[in-house]
């Protein structure tokens, strides 16, 4: 039963995937213009950036950075959502200085980064993770004050201890909200790493973007910000969809 | 909490819950003392809302905002409390969540098996709560409190809105478990007829702030009290109803 639905789940999305390539090429051949190449143009720089292995190197060095910043945010993060979520006098207090950091561009806190750390992955992975955490805080707030009133009693009454009672009661009810945080953490992240990349770094994707956008090289970029979602995609189907399947199972 | 002969002491002088929003504040218990004797069936009745719950809380321990005080004989008497509804972890199978009251190394442990024999979830033991019947999430909420061998038990409606066979089975799981170790229980029910069955002393609260009205032992003895003709005259007796 699960098998047939995500089979039918991978074939609705290849086939719209093919349905927008399809869409792209005729509107590339129609168009003729240099700025808008056709996927086969991209794929062929796509596979030369392969062989010469700058795909991978900078896919990597940048991966690594979102793979650093996003532990660090969800951290921080769940650990300043949960004190706030169960805490009211920590939450009041808080609370506004969440907003203001929820409401911070983004391009400010780049950019104070570097004036303050110089340009150095530190500073960059900083940036990113102060970016994520207000939004992972917020999220985990929720969880933590939706908690269950009748499991935490009923934990008290069987001497769970605190211990027990964090694995057995508190995280479980906390994991969606953990799931939630880390799916929208992923997406925003590597967007602002590319940003961070560009304005202040010497290797990564934003780094090569920066590059192609001097020369116009349209394929170029392409190349790269597919090759990225592909890498988001994978995580997302080996990573993130096994852990929630696994937390999700005793659903009905 | 000072030592007492009897297994428990209970007295409230006044139980309030502060006014909240449009709610003024609501006076539920008054002046209620009672002192139970120990491996006593002690059944509580009494109008929906008038505060069976907030007692048993209170007794438990999980309500110490009243004004009064609750005494145990001995100060590390063993408590288990079966809430009105399951209240079973739903990310943890049903023995798992039989076994995380006890630690490690509880000898107890490996009592478990048998204990799900017993009230006929062997079965289901590897099954999330969320995936069998209510009566069996009763069941195991049942077996997570005795399997502890508490020396108090509280239970609230706890064979509530299950079909008849169903409860009557539950019923004679817990005389059978009575009988065999016999405890301190408190047990709340609108059930007249279970209350008489199972109980050998009927508590009925009642009013505006509600204090005890009636206090009755049952006068039944065990073999009689599957009788129903027998179980009929108590209740009449007790409740003068029919
Ligand atoms: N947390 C609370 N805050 C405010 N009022 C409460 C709270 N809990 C219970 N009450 C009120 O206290 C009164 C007694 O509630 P309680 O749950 O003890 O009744 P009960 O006798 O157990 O009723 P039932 O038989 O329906 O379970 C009710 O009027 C209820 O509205
Ligand atoms: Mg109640």
């Amino acid at each position: 039963m699960l098998e047939t639905l995500a089979n039918k789940r991978a074939v609705w999305s290849l086939g719209s995937l093919i349905v927008l390539l399809i869409f792209w090429h005729v509107a590339a051949e129609l168009l003729q213009h240099r700025h808008l190449p056709t996927p086969v143009a991209v794929f062929e720089t796509f596979l030369r950036e392969v062989r010469s292995g700058d795909l991978i190197y900078h896919v990597w060095v940048t991966l690594i950075r979102v793979v650093i910043s996003f532990i660090v945010a969800m951290l921080i993060g769940s650990a300043i959502g949960l004190v706030m979520g169960r805490m009211e006098t920590v939450n009041r207090f808080f609370d506004s200085w969440l907003i203001f950091f929820l409401n911070l561009p983004a391009l400010v806190i780049i950019v104070l980064c570097y004036v303050w750390f110089g340009l150095n992955d530190m500073a960059a992975i900083i940036a990113v993770a102060i970016n994520k955490i207000p939004n992972v805080a917020v999220t985990v707030r929720e969880g933590a004050r939706a908690l269950s009133r009748d499991l935490t009693e009923m934990a008290e009454i069987y001497s769970f201890g605190r211990t027990k009672t964090l694995r057995h009661v508190i995280l479980p009810q906390m994991a969606p909200f953990f799931a939630a945080a880390a799916r929208t953490g992923l997406s925003l992240i590597w967007k602002i790493v590319l940003v961070v990349e560009l304005f202040g770094l010497s290797a990564g994707v934003g780094v090569r973007i920066n590059e192609a956008y001097h020369l116009f090289d349209v394929p170029m970029i392409l190349a790269y910000a597919i090759a990225f979602i592909v890498v988001v995609q994978l995580i997302e189907m080996f990573v993130l969809q096994p852990i929630e399947a696994r937390v999700n199972r005793w659903r009905r | 909490m000072a030592q007492v002969s009897t297994a428990l002491e209970v007295e409230v002088l006044s139980k309030t819950f502060p006014a909240v929003a449009k709610r003024s504040a609501n006076r539920v218990l008054e002046n209620i003392k009672l002192a139970i004797e120990p491996e006593s069936f002690v059944v509580l009745t009494g109008p929906s809302g008038c505060g069976k719950s907030t007692l048993l809380n209170i007794i438990a321990g999980l309500d110490d905002d009243f004004d009064g005080e609750v005494r145990f004989q001995s100060l590390d008497a063993r408590r288990a409390y079966i809430f009105q509804s399951p209240r079973l972890l739903p990310w943890r199978t049903i023995e798992e969540n039989i076994l995380l009251p006890l630690k490690d190394d509880d000898p107890r442990r490996a009592k478990v098996p048998a204990m799900l024999e017993r009230v006929g979830l062997a079965e289901a033991a590897d099954a999330y709560p969320e995936r069998v019947s209510l009566g069996m999430q009763r069941r195991a909420s049942l077996a997570r409190g005795f399997i502890l061998e508490p020396d108090i038990l509280l239970m609230d409606e706890p064979f509530v809105s299950l079909d008849d066979p169903t409860a009557q089975d539950l019923r004679k799981l817990l005389i059978d478990l009575y009988k065999r170790r016999p405890t301190t229980i408190l047990f709340v029910t609108h059930d007249r007829s279970e209350a008489v069955m199972l109980g050998t002393r009927i508590l009925r609260l009642d009013g505006g702030s509600a204090t005890i009205v009636q206090d009755e032992v049952v006068q039944l003895r065990s073999q009689d009290r599957s009788d129903p003709g027998k179980v009929r005259a108590e209740r009449a007796r007790i409740f003068a109803d029919v």
